[in-house]
């Protein structure tokens, strides 16, 4: 009964809390229980939330005294731990925050607790988010729920993991190169970076300032909807948040259910990211059938050449160290975390040096020595300045772009999920598979990844992503929520069924006397 | 510290060129902070006024305050510089634990004012016009406070304590173009520079501008060069000069340390150099270089600063009349001497003095009360004039003297209740029974009038026949008055009947 529970959708789940089929201490428990049961195999939490219940039985009482509640009150929600909560420890996945409790809340998180979410826990990530895999958390990798041996995506694994293995229907992920987008697409979860400035950064830990995105991870398109409709709009704490009312995200996802609504809408594929060299036959397979699906129900494909995306990788990794170099540079010792006191007259400068030694892993080093080179001086026009002109271009081919279509299509990543271990020693491999999220990234557009198949050689989920104009996010929803539900007419039911079940490896694991 | 080899001032200038170059930075008093709402105020229980903004926690994200910017504006319009139609908020990047993200937000290629020029007038009515190059925003660090060394310093000490109230406090960094042509008179223009600034920052009201309080700070760059050379020589850059006075001493220290070292044909090292008010002379601090690198980069935190072109205008119509140009004016309308100005000038005594002329008093009045027994009391009591009666209260007593119910005498007990704090000076004189002066003042008049004869005789010198006078005005007060007191009346009075 309880793992019933679980496999609602939020969307479902908060009908069944709002006729009180349900209560949200039951949705809690469930989760929790799942969690304990699963999450020895999957790692995708840091820390659970000992006052969940509490949060929960708060929303059961104003419930049942007649309060306006929104529409996911009472919905668990797990959240990366990039962002801030004051009752829960935040580490952002590195051993240098370990144990940091903020003393605020970041807006998201603030906002979801004020629409009566209840937060589940902390989710793992590559360390402050810097990688495709998982791996580089400080505290172990997650593991795939569709293949306990492989890798969820990074940077925000644990948040696509969870909700993959229904140990939380919905989660938050934060997104500067597709740290959202990528572990959707392998994990066979939906997941959206909101246009830039879409929804508040702070008291997200920053990676890339001028990157990073927090946005919705969940399992159906009107899901993320929902929650991207809690956690958006204007934030005066971030000057980088865009002033402007937005529509309702979950309208638009039940709008795209209407008969035809993709007739005449024009689909543009990129060239550059649709296939060929590191792309999976797999993968590229199940994104020419997406798209065919798509034509098939009205849609005006052109393809579209984008030439400066030959270029985004290269900036990306310019920009976002440099940004990242300066970013992480207040973690010192000096006002929290981590303090490593070497033995032999340490003046501050030892103590610093101690510390960053100590509690950074070996990539963020290596980003914020590469980052402090593009910025110094000398090196800054070559590197950084050629970078932002490289920005600038990509920039205008969405522009170009976005003249000719309403949404641009590409595979959400180039593989699907490779195993544990394979590329931890090959970072240029490990930053090739964001290929194609890192353009939506430096030109501030919102993407969407959504689950399209299983690659026929490995069995494993492939996501397909869209692409909207700035502050044309809706246009997301209605259009993902479109595709997602011919897929599921093809497939006869969500791809996520097909998941293995967790409950049974655990048992036979166990049975072999692994735990 | 050894004694460092100094040449004759004369001798330097007669060899070589000085050229000087300042960094003013000066604290915005502005409500909040430059990037976050704390209060700005440093002082207080350390690390009380901060927010995670301010303490550079982590997911934390600056606001630009915009009084700052309407501040730094008003700043950069009277500098005379154009302001940027977009500027720039930049990360200066360097670890030090006073930083407390370890990068300071500054505006470095793109500042917010840029390209003016300030008249500056020398004691002797001299002008000087000095090149402005750039105003520009940034945010103030920690203090650090060194524990349990000798001197305070942080060579030797066990460790250090940090106060983050003052981080994120607003300022303004005023850089000026190379000043060449000042010759002999550089330490002069050096310190008259300065006080043109705070001057300039208190009339627009913009910052306290209290240099003693660090409110405004002087680093002081100082080069020389063979006369007829083109290339500037290697600077100093002498740090925290913080008083007119130590501005123009430590410019003429430099230029005499400096002039010896190239005379004996060695090199000047380009560094920061602590100015030591205790001892007259300056000490190398840090070696500082053009490689100095801080990996400046854009601000991806903040927009672009855009201000709204009317507002600009408005805030244009609406600046204050330039000090130069104000002192100029106002010695004209007071008719005061070169010497009389100076004075009060020196005594950084021209908005008080104003403001009692202001409230009804006469120009000369006004200044001999606050260059004389005010100044003299607050030299005493090591404050400030200003600090000590308001104007208002100083054109009152003025006004009581000229009325004749006060004599000097009596005038400077007044105001020695008034700056005691026992009220106003038509308190002070209920209160310390100086009122009867004026009863006492009617008494003497009448009786003067009485005894025309004997009038006749006291302004003819006769001194002595005032006795006849203050007996019959005793009588008239029946007893209750001071002899000597009425004494003087009346030889006051019968001088001016």
């Amino acid at each position: 009964m309880t793992h019933d529970i679980t496999t609602l959708s939020a969307a479902a789940l908060a009908d069944a809390l709002v006729a009180r089929d349900v209560s949200s201490v039951e949705a809690t428990q469930a989760h929790l229980d799942r969690i304990a049961a699963v999450d020895g195999d999957v790692h995708a939490f840091l820390h659970v939330n000992q006052n969940a219940i509490a949060a929960a039985k708060a929303i059961d009482s104003r419930r049942a005294a007649g309060d306006d509640l929104g529409p996911l009150a009472g919905v668990p929600i797990a959240v990366k731990d990039v962002l801030c909560t004051q009752d829960m420890p935040t580490t952002s996945g590195s051993k240098i925050l370990e144990g940091w409790v903020p003393p605020y809340d970041a807006t998201p998180v603030a906002k979801l607790r004020r629409a009566g979410l209840v937060p589940l826990g902390k989710t793992n990530m590559d360390e402050f988010a810097m990688g495709s895999s998982t791996e580089f958390s400080a505290y172990g990798p997650t593991h795939n729920p569709w293949d306990l041996d492989r890798i969820p995506g990074g940077s925000g694994g644990g948040s696509a993991a969870a909700v993959a293995a229904f140990e939380a229907p919905l989660a938050l992920g934060s997104d500067t190169g597709g740290s959202i987008r990528q572990p959707g697409a392998v994990t066979g979860t939906v997941g959206v970076k909101p246009t830039y400035g879409g929804v508040s950064r702070y008291g997200a830990i920053a990676l890339a300032s001028s990157l990073d995105q927090i946005g919705p991870v969940s399992r159906t398109v009107l899901d993320a909807a929902l929650l991207h409709d809690v956690i958006g709009g204007h934030d005066p704490k971030d000057s980088t948040s865009l002033r402007q009312e937005w529509p309702s995200f979950a309208a638009a996802a039940r709008d795209g259910l209407q008969a035809d609504s993709l007739k005449g809408v024009r689909i543009g594929v990129v060239k550059e990211l649709a296939g060929g060299d590191g792309f999976q036959a797999g993968v590229t397979q199940r994104f020419q059938e997406t798209v065919a699906l798509l034509e098939s129900a009205g849609a005006v494909v052109v393809e579209i050449d984008a030439p400066s995306f030959a270029y985004a990788i290269s900036a990306y990794y310019l920009i976002l160290p440099a940004e990242a170099s300066s970013n992480l540079a207040k973690f010192d010792s000096v006002r929290f975390g981590l303090r490593v006191t070497p033995d032999n007259g340490a003046t501050v400068e030892d103590v610093m040096a101690a510390t960053r030694e100590a509690g950074f892993g070996p990539e963020v080093k290596r980003r914020i020595i590469l980052g402090t080179y593009a910025l110094s001086a000398g090196y800054y026009d070559a590197y950084y300045g050629s970078a932002q002109k490289v920005r600038t271009l990509v920039q205008r081919d969405f522009t170009a772009a976005f003249e000719q279509v309403d949404l641009l299509i590409s595979p959400s990543a180039p593989t699907t999920a490779f195993k544990i271990g394979e590329r931890i020693d090959d970072p240029l491999a490990m930053y090739l598979n964001d290929l194609t999220t890192i353009p939506a990234n430096l030109a501030g557009v919102p993407g969407m990844s959504i689950p399209n198949g299983l690659a026929p050689e490995d069995s494993l989920p492939t996501g397909v992503q869209l692409m909207a104009p700035q502050r044309e996010d809706a246009r997301l929803y209605r259009v993902g929520a479109a595709l997602e539900r011919l897929l599921e007419q093809q497939w006869g039911a969500p791809l996520i069924s097909r998941i293995p079940n967790l409950d049974a490896a655990q048992q036979s694991a166990a049975e072999e006397g692994v735990i | 510290m050894a004694k460092d080899a100094l040449m004759d001032f004369d001798e330097a200038i007669e060899r070589f060129e000085p050229v000087l170059g300042f960094e003013v930075h000066v604290e915005l008093a502005t409500a909040t902070k430059m990037f976050s709402d704390a209060p700005n105020f440093f002082g207080g229980e350390p690390n009380t006024n901060v927010t995670p903004v301010d303490l550079g926690l982590p997911g934390s994200l600056p606001v630009v305050n915009e009084q700052a910017v309407r501040y730094s504006i008003q700043l950069g319009l009277a500098l005379g510089c154009s302001i940027a139609e977009s500027s720039r908020f930049a990360r200066k990047n360097y670890f030090y634990p006073d930083n407390p993200k370890n990068y300071q937000i500054s505006q470095f290629d793109e500042p917010i004012a840029f390209e003016g020029e300030v008249e500056v007038e020398l004691a002797d009515g001299t002008i000087f016009q000095v090149p402005i190059e750039r105003a520009h925003m940034e945010e103030d660090a920690g203090k650090l406070t060194h524990v349990g060394g000798a001197t305070g310093r942080i060579q030797g000490a066990e460790y250090s304590l940090v106060d983050y109230n003052r981080a994120g406090v607003p300022l303004v960094e005023i850089v000026t173009k190379p000043i060449v042509g000042a010759k002999e008179r550089a330490p002069e223009l050096g310190a008259a520079y300065v006080q043109v600034i705070r001057d300039l920052v208190r009339a627009l009201g913009v910052s306290e501008a209290r240099m003693e309080r660090g409110n405004l700070r002087c680093d002081a760059n100082i080069s020389l060069r063979p006369w007829g050379q083109e290339k500037l020589g290697t600077r100093t850059e002498t740090k925290n000069v913080n008083s007119f006075r130590a501005v123009e001493r430590a410019i003429r220290y430099e230029i005499q340390r400096q002039a010896a070292i190239l005379a004996a044909g060695g090199t000047i090292t380009q560094e920061t150099r602590h100015w030591h008010e205790d001892t007259g002379r300056t000490s190398a601090g840090r070696p500082k270089s053009d490689a100095d690198d801080y990996r400046y980069f854009p601000e991806p935190d903040l927009l672009p600063v855009v201000p709204d072109p009317a507002l600009i205008e408005e805030l244009r119509a609406s600046l204050p009349e330039a000090p130069v140009a104000r002192r100029r004016r106002l010695k004209g309308e007071w008719g005061f001497a070169d010497l009389e100005f100076q004075d009060v000038l020196n005594g950084g005594l021209l908005d008080e003095v104003q403001a009692t002329i202001d409230a009804g008093a006469g120009p000369q009045a006004a200044r001999k009360w606050w260059t004389g027994e005010i100044s003299r009391v607050a030299n005493a009591q090591d404050a400030a004039p200003g600090d000590l009666v308001s104007p208002q209260h100083v054109a009152e007593v003025i006004a009581l003297v000229e009325s004749g119910d006060l004599t000097d005498r009596l005038a400077r007990q007044v105001l020695e209740g008034v700056i005691a704090g026992e009220g106003s000076p038509a308190q002070v004189v209920e209160s310390r029974g100086l009122k009867v002066v004026s009863d006492l003042t009617a008494a003497v008049d009448e009786a003067l009038a009485g005894q025309p004869d004997v009038l006749q005789k006291i302004r003819d010198g006769k001194v002595q026949a005032a006795g006849a006078i203050i007996g019959s005005v005793m009588k008239a007060m029946k007893g209750q008055a001071d002899a000597a007191r009425v004494r003087e009346l009346v030889l006051e009075r019968a001088q001016q009947q």
